[in-house]
């Protein structure tokens, strides 16, 4: 039944030595780690701000002190008229403008109402909610502390706490779900490749006369694929732990048991594609075409349960959504066999469906 | 004699395309039989109908007894095929070539080492096994595919254009290997293109337009009525002037046919147009050395007049 299986595999390890592109394997995962990790900072803080101040009195001074302290506002510059500080703000020079009128400080002082203008740039979204809760969290407990007043006299006391992710450190959240990312991108793509390109260089058609099994030969370009899964998988966990700092907080083995169920439906999607391309830019695009709702609708950036109902019924049919869960659910919430098994059973599902597609796909002849 | 491969009514149809219609062949052990006709005729496909790699519409194949639709796996291990294009894998040596393959038939590594030394020293590759096959050029190329197929001991060999694209003298070595193959009983099966080619198999058949339109011997096909109607004959005209000669004869009445061959022109002539009558003609036209003499046709001849014949019937 395994017939060929261990010759194929053997050349397939020459092939993927020998391959210049091999040295990219590894180069790639940390590419992008690096980039999500470092670069893509979901973190809100330091905003460039600019203050028009018409007051310029004690008061006032402290009042923007008090808001860089709240670290979400970083002052680069003062502006001397409303339109400087609206320029300032339409040419992305600054994302925020606190604007404080010449009677600031008088009508604190005279113990009447002051306002302060607060202008957001509500482009980014994000940056802009933040900026919002932080000003009106100040002008709040500010006009507490003026009046001698404490947050105890609060009806109610909410006290949020976070859980998993106490600083909210973006890493956190992006690190485990990019080890997901990587490793589908990884199998599909050299999988559907490595089939497509013996069937482009005419090798296809000389291994089918020979005895080779159907079993053997997929098997055999497989697993050595999956080993290279397995090292990438082990990579990027010692970079998130090692330089992001993120702890793994359930079990490393059950992490790397459950990353095996995962490459079932990943390689199983490979050779998937590789049966119906007739040539690599074909795989390659049946390949983007399987990735794109693997990046954006797995939860990997956007949180599923905020999506429209049926795009978010769509991601259940997504393998990278169940992997994601298993794999946030260990290294974040330190989540056990008894929480993932049913998310590794999906997989499991997955896996078995795409395989019997490929079985039934893959045939011993040409055309 | 065994039928090593016997095909009945094989037809291929891609879609709207017939590219193999009723195709009937039976080969016996240790003869190599030469597969002509032009390019896009079905030639691949019927090998590929009888190596198993593609399914016929219509039609059976066997090979050594086994049938080929049935039995395809058993098969397999039964016969050694080179396609047109080279095959192997570029980035791997010569050794890791046949290495593998030898693998995928199953050869034990005993087996596989004594095999390799036999069929490298068969093909003329001993100082080679440790070249990319990459850098290898054409006609060692063919001898690396034609040294995995054959790694297993086929008892059939299917060759699609194993000659095209290579240097003469490689051509020639790859021909005495055919020959010694044969000899030692494999079955041949060989596209080619060259006449000189088809000339030296033992049986040959063409194919045009999808259809087998004949098959035997080549004395016997250059014997056929079709080729050769009564009243008329072959001649090989030598001259000083061949290209002038051709056009010269081309409008000369009783002249049926006129081509080049070699240095010579072949042409099919009526009785009546005798040796005496061509020669005069030609000098008359002031050509001074001229030899005309009746010969059989050659395979060429009897492809190029079986050919026209169908259009010619088609046309009617």
């Amino acid at each position: 039944m395994f017939r060929g299986l261990w010759p194929v595999m053997r050349k397939e390890v020459i092939h993927i030595r020998r391959d210049p592109a091999t040295r990219f394997i590894f180069a790639i995962p940390l590419l992008e780690l690096l980039l999500f990790g470092y670069a893509i900072e979901m973190d809100v803080k330091n905003i460039s701000t600019v203050v028009f101040n018409l007051d310029q009195q004690k008061e006032s001074r402290e009042l923007i002190k008090e808001f860089e302290s709240t670290r979400y506002f970083r002052v680069t510059g003062q502006v001397y008229s409303d339109r400087d500080m609206e320029s300032a703000i339409v040419s992305g020079r600054a994302k925020a403008g606190i604007k404080i009128p010449p009677d600031y400080s008088d009508r604190l002082v005279n113990g009447r109402q002051a306002t302060v203008q607060v202008l957001i740039d509500g482009s980014d979204s994000t940056s802009a909610l933040r900026l919002l809760q932080a000003s009106q969290t100040l002008g709040f407990l500010k006009s507490l502390k003026k009046g001698g007043l404490t947050t105890e006299i609060a009806a109610v006391d909410v006290r949020p706490r976070l859980l998993f992710n106490p600083n909210l450190e973006s890493a956190n959240f992006f690190v485990p779900g990019l080890i997901g990312v990587i490793l589908q991108l990884v199998t599909v793509f050299l999988t559907a490749f490595s089939i497509v390109r013996e069937r482009e260089r005419g090798t296809m058609e000389q291994l089918l006369v020979t005895p080779v099994s159907k079993e053997g030969l997929i098997l055999g370009k497989l697993l050595p694929y999956c080993a290279i899964g397995f090292m990438q998988t082990g990579l990027v966990l010692l970079v998130m732990v090692l330089l992001f700092g993120v702890p793994i907080h359930g079990s490393v083995s059950l992490l790397l048991l459950l990353s095996g169920v995962f490459l079932i439906p990943a390689l199983g999607m490979g050779i998937v594609i590789s049966t119906f391309a007739h040539n690599q830019g074909e795989a390659m695009q049946a390949a983007m075409m399987v990735m794109l709702p693997s990046i954006l609708l797995s939860g990997f950036v956007f949180p599923r349960e905020s999506m429209p109902y049926f795009i978010y019924l769509l991601t259940f049919l997504i393998p990278a959504t169940y992997y994601l869960e298993i794999l946030r659910g260990i290294i974040l919430r330190g989540a056990g066999w008894a929480a993932l098994w049913d998310e590794a059973a999906i997989l499991l599902g997955f896996g078995i469906l795409f395989m019997v597609l490929s079985a039934l796909r893959f045939k011993k002849r040409l055309g | 004699m065994e039928a090593m491969i016997r095909a009945e009514g094989l037809t291929k149809r891609f879609g709207d395309l017939l590219a193999v219609q009723d195709v009937s062949l039976e080969i016996s052990r240790g003869d190599i039989f030469g597969f002509l006709g032009p390019n896009g005729s079905g030639k691949s496909t019927v090998i590929r109908m009888l190596c198993g790699l593609l399914q016929p519409t219509a039609g059976r194949a066997e090979l050594d007894g086994l049938d080929v639709g049935a039995e395809a796996e058993e098969v397999k291990t039964r016969i050694g095929y080179m396609s047109q294009r080279f095959s192997l894998y570029e980035d791997l040596t010569v050794q890791e070539n046949i290495d593998f393959y030898g693998a995928v038939y199953g050869l034990g590594s005993s087996e596989l080492s004594e095999r390799r030394r036999t069929v490298t020293e068969l093909v003329g590759l001993e100082q080679r096994q440790g070249q990319m096959a990459r850098t290898l050029s054409g006609g060692f190329k063919q001898r690396l595919a034609l040294a995995c197929s054959l790694l297993h001991r086929p008892r059939i060999l299917f060759l699609d254009e194993p000659t095209a694209g290579i240097d003469p003298v490689a051509r020639r070595e790859i021909w005495d290997l055919l020959f010694r193959l044969a000899g030692e009983g494999t079955t041949l099966f060989v596209t080619t293109h060259y006449m000189d080619e088809a000339e030296r198999c033992s049986e040959v058949g063409y194919i045009y337009q999808s259809r087998l339109m004949v098959r035997g011997r080549p004395q016997d096909l250059k014997q056929l009525p079709e080729v050769t109607p009564a009243g008329t004959q072959w001649f090989a005209v030598l001259c000083d002037e061949p290209m002038r000669a051709l056009v010269l004869l081309r409008g000369l009445p009783g002249i049926l046919d006129a081509t080049i061959f070699g240095e010579a022109v072949h042409i099919l002539a009526r009785e009546r147009t005798g040796k005496s009558a061509i020669e005069g003609f030609l000098r008359g036209e002031k050509m001074g050395y001229v030899d005309c003499r009746q010969v059989p046709p050659s395979l060429e001849d009897v492809f190029v007049s079986l050919t026209r014949r169908h259009r010619g019937g088609l046309e009617a």
